[in-house]
C-alpha cells in the first residue's frame, strides 16, 4: 500500500472514532434506549472533554510534528477564553444578539484569532532559540500571560467596550475584573459546537500533516541542519505550526470559558500546559488518535476515581513516571523486546508444526 | 533613598536563596544535560522536614536542618537512580516529563503526609535584626545568614569543583561524557555525587526560604524552583558562578519590581527580563557558546 493511501485510511479512522463516539454520546443523551443514559457527572464532563482534546491536539502539533517542547499552552488558552467571552458578552449587549450558536460561533474565532496574534508574536522571539531554552521561555511566557491578565479589568456600558489596565475604575458592568476574573458568564457552549470544534480541529491538523507545508515542518524536526541545506525556510514552518497550534488552542480556551460561569486567569496556570503535556505525551507525542484517546479517558478518569480523589494525582505521576520509563528506557526495551522475539518465534513454530 | 536600600537588600536575600537552587539546577544540567524540574520540590520537602523535626520531634533548629539536608541528599539520589538513570540515552524531552512526572509525586506525597494546609514555618534563626541609620534601616537577621550561607556555598563549590578529584572530574564530565569514561572517570557515580550536592543545597535553600517568607505548602517549592531555574538560564546554565549572578539579578529585579512597579507585574517583569537576556545573548550572561556539529 502507498503511504498517502495508508495516511488515508488512517485519518479516516480517526474521524470515524471521533464521529462514532459522538453519535453514542447522543444517544446516551436522549435516553431513548432503556438502560442506557448517561450519568450526571459525565454529561458535564462533555464539554470539557472536547476542550482537551483540542487542546491535546493542537499541542501535539508544536510538540510532536514540530518537536519543539511548549510549555505555555495555557496561555494561549487563556487569552482565547477571556477574548471570548468578551466578545460573546459584547456582542449580546451591543446587537442584542439571541441567537445563540451564532455567538458562539463568533467567540470561537474571536478567541482564536486572539490567541493566534499572541500565538505570532510569542513565536517570533521563541522560535529562534532551541531545546530547553525554547520551552522555558515558553513557560515565562505562560506565566507573561496570566500576570498581565490579573492586570486587565473590562466593563461594558450601553454596547460599548471599555478596557483598563491596573485600574478598576470603569463605567458600566465590569465583565473582567483582574484578578477576581471574568463573572457572570453565559453559558453558551454546546456539546455539539464543542464537537465540530473536535473535527474542525483535526480536519486542520491531518491535512496539515499530510501536506507539503507538513512534510517541511516533519523534516525541520528531523533532521534542521539538511532541511535547510535543502531550501526549507525553517522560520516560516516552524512559526506556521505554532501559530495555527496556538489558534486552535485559543479556540479550545474559548469554549471551555463559556462552558462556566465564572473564569479566572489562575485556571490556565503552568499546571494546566503541563496536564495537556501529558496528555500528548500519554498519547504518543507525534499520534493525533493517541491524543485524542488520552484526552478523553485522563478527563473522565478523575470522575471515576471520585473516591480516591486524594491520590488520584498521585497515580497520575507515577503512570507518567512508568509510560516515560517503559517506552524510553533501552534495558526494558531491550527486554520487551526479547519477550516479543520469543512469542513470534512460537508462533512460527507452531505454524511449521501444523503444516508438517 | 533608604527604601530604595531597604529593597536592594531584601532583594539580595532573595536572590541568595535563588542562587542556592539555581546551583542544584545548573550543576545537574552541566553535568547530566536534563532540567531537574523536581528540584523545586526537593526544596519543598526539605522545608517540611525541618518544620516536622522542629515542631514535632523538638529538635534544636540546628540538628534539624542536618536532618533535613541528610534526607534530601539521599532523595535526591533515590531519584536519580530510579526515575533519570534508565533514561540517559533517551530524548531530552523524555527526560523532561519524566521529572515533571518526579515533581508532580513529591507534591503529592507532601500533600498525603503533611496536608493541603498552609504551615506557618518558625524562623529556625533566633537572632537579633540589626538596626541601622537610627533604626530607619532594618536588616532581618534571616536575611544576613541567608547572604552568609550563600557566600560560604558559593566558596566551597568553587574550591571543590577547582580542587578535589570528585570536582574535577564533574568538570571533566560536563565537558564530555564519553572522553571522561575513556579517562576512567566513573560517569554513573560523578552524576549521582552531582544530584546529591544540588538536593543537599535545597534542603539549605528551602529552609533559608521559609524562614524569610513563613508559608509551607506542598506547592511551595514549585515557583521559587521556576525562578530559580530561570535564574541559572539567566546566568548561563551549567555555570557556578552564573547561577550567583542570575540568582541575586533575579531577585533583585523582583523585589524592586513589587515595590516600584507592581505586585502583580513582578512576575511577568522577571520572566520578561529572561526573555530579553535570551535574545540578546541566547546562552545566558555568563555562559559559554555551544558550537553546533552538523
Amino acid at each position: 500500500m502507498s503511504r498517502s493511501k495508508k495516511n488515508f485510511i488512517n485519518n479516516l479512522i480517526t474521524y470515524g472514532i471521533v464521529i462514532a463516539a459522538f453519535l453514542i454520546c447522543q444517544l446516551a443523551l436522549s435516553g431513548s434506549i432503556d438502560g442506557f443514559k448517561m450519568s450526571r457527572s459525565l454529561k458535564g464532563q462533555l464539554i470539557p472533554i472536547c476542550v482537551y482534546i483540542v487542546m491535546a491536539v493542537s499541542l501535539n502539533l508544536t510538540v510532536g510534528i514540530s518537536g519543539e517542547l511548549s510549555l505555555g499552552h495555557a496561555g494561549f488558552m487563556s487569552v482565547g477564553a477571556f477574548s471570548g467571552i468578551i466578545m460573546s458578552t459584547w456582542l449580546a449587549s451591543r446587537f442584542q444578539m439571541e441567537n445563540e450558536a451564532v455567538r458562539l460561533i463568533l467567540s470561537l474565532i474571536t478567541g482564536g484569532i486572539f490567541a493566534g496574534i499572541a500565538g505570532v508574536l510569542i513565536g517570533i522571539p521563541v522560535l529562534r532559540l532551541r531545546g530547553d531554552y525554547l520551552a522555558i521561555v515558553t513557560l515565562a511566557f505562560g506565566e507573561i500571560i496570566r500576570n498581565v491578565l490579573n492586570c486587565l479589568y473590562f466593563s461594558i456600558d450601553e454596547g460599548r467596550l471599555y478596557m483598563n489596565f491596573n485600574n478598576p475604575n470603569l463605567p458600566g458592568r465590569i465583565i473582567y475584573n483582574g484578578p477576581a476574573g471574568a463573572t457572570g458568564v453565559d453559558k453558551i457552549s454546546t456539546f455539539v459546537m464543542g464537537f465540530a470544534l473536535v473535527l474542525f480541529t483535526l480536519f486542520v491538523v491531518l491535512n496539515l500533516i499530510n501536506s507539503r507545508s507538513g512534510r517541511a515542518i516533519m523534516a525541520i524536526r528531523d533532521a534542521r541542519v539538511a532541511a535547510e541545506s535543502v531550501g526549507i525556510n525553517v522560520t516560516k514552518y516552524k512559526m506556521m505550526a505554532f501559530v495555527t497550534s496556538a489558534v486552535l488552542g485559543g479556540m479550545a480556551g474559548a469554549l471551555y470559558g463559556l462552558n462556566i460561569s465564572s473564569v479566572t486567569a489562575a485556571k490556565f496556570k503552568f499546571d494546566t500546559s503541563i496536564l495537556v503535556l501529558v496528555f500528548v505525551v500519554l498519547g504518543g507525542i507525534g499520534n493525533i488518535r493517541g491524543s485524542i484517546i488520552a484526552a478523553t479517558l485522563l478527563t473522565i478518569l478523575p470522575e471515576m476515581l471520585r473516591a480516591f480523589s486524594d491520590y488520584r494525582m498521585l497515580v497520575y505521576a507515577v503512570v507518567l513516571i512508568a509510560v516515560m520509563l517503559a517506552t524510553n528506557s533501552p534495558f526494558l526495551a531491550s527486554r520487551l523486546n526479547a519477550v516479543k522475539a520469543r512469542f513470534a518465534r512460537k508462533a512460527k513454530n507452531g505454524k511449521e508444526g501444523n503444516a508438517a | 533613598m533608604v527604601s530604595l536600600l531597604s529593597h536592594l537588600l531584601n532583594g539580595i536575600s532573595l536572590g541568595s536563596v535563588y542562587a542556592i537552587i539555581a546551583l542544584g539546577y545548573t550543576m545537574v544540567y552541566g553535568i547530566a544535560k536534563m532540567l531537574n524540574f523536581a528540584h523545586g520540590d526537593v526544596i519543598m520537602i526539605g522545608a517540611y522536614i525541618t518544620f516536622s523535626a522542629v515542631h514535632g520531634w523538638n529538635m534544636p533548629p540546628v540538628l534539624a536542618v542536618v536532618i533535613s539536608m541528610v534526607v534530601c541528599t539521599v532523595l535526591g539520589v533515590l531519584i536519580e537512580g530510579l526515575a533519570y538513570k534508565p533514561l540517559r540515552q533517551a530524548t531530552s524531552l523524555a527526560v523532561l516529563i519524566t521529572a515533571i512526572g518526579m515533581s508532580y509525586l513529591l507534591q503529592n506525597i507532601a500533600l498525603l503526609v503533611w496536608g493541603a494546609n498552609p504551615k506557618s514555618f518558625p524562623s529556625v534563626i533566633d537572632l537579633q535584626s540589626i538596626s541601622l541609620l537610627n533604626g530607619q534601616l532594618i536588616i532581618s537577621a534571616e536575611a544576613i545568614i541567608t547572604v552568609l550561607a550563600n557566600i560560604v556555598i558559593m566558596i566551597a563549590l568553587t574550591l571543590f569543583t577547582s580542587k578535589t578529584k570528585m570536582g574535577k572530574s564533574m568538570r571533566g564530565v560536563s565537558e564530555d561524557k564519553g572522553a571522561a569514561q575513556l579517562m576512567g572517570i566513573n560517569v554513573n557515580l560523578t552524576i549521582s555525587v552531582t544530584f546529591a550536592i544540588g538536593s543537599a543545597l535545597a534542603a539549605i535553600a528551602g529552609v533559608l526560604l521559609c524562614s524569610t517568607y513563613p508559608v509551607l505548602m506542598p506547592t511551595t517549592g514549585s515557583m521559587p524552583g521556576i525562578k530559580a531555574f530561570t535564574a541559572a538560564v539567566f546566568g548561563g546554565i551549567g555555570s557556578i558562578p552564573g547561577a550567583m549572578l542570575g540568582g541575586i539579578l533575579l531577585g533583585v529585579i523582583e523585589i524592586l519590581g513589587k515595590a516600584y512597579v507592581s505586585t502583580e507585574l513582578s512576575d511577568a517583569l522577571v520572566f520578561g527580563v529572561l526573555i530579553i537576556v535570551l535574545l540578546v545573548k541566547p546562552t545566558g550572561l555568563l555562559g559559554s557558546k555551544a558550537h553546533e556539529k552538523v
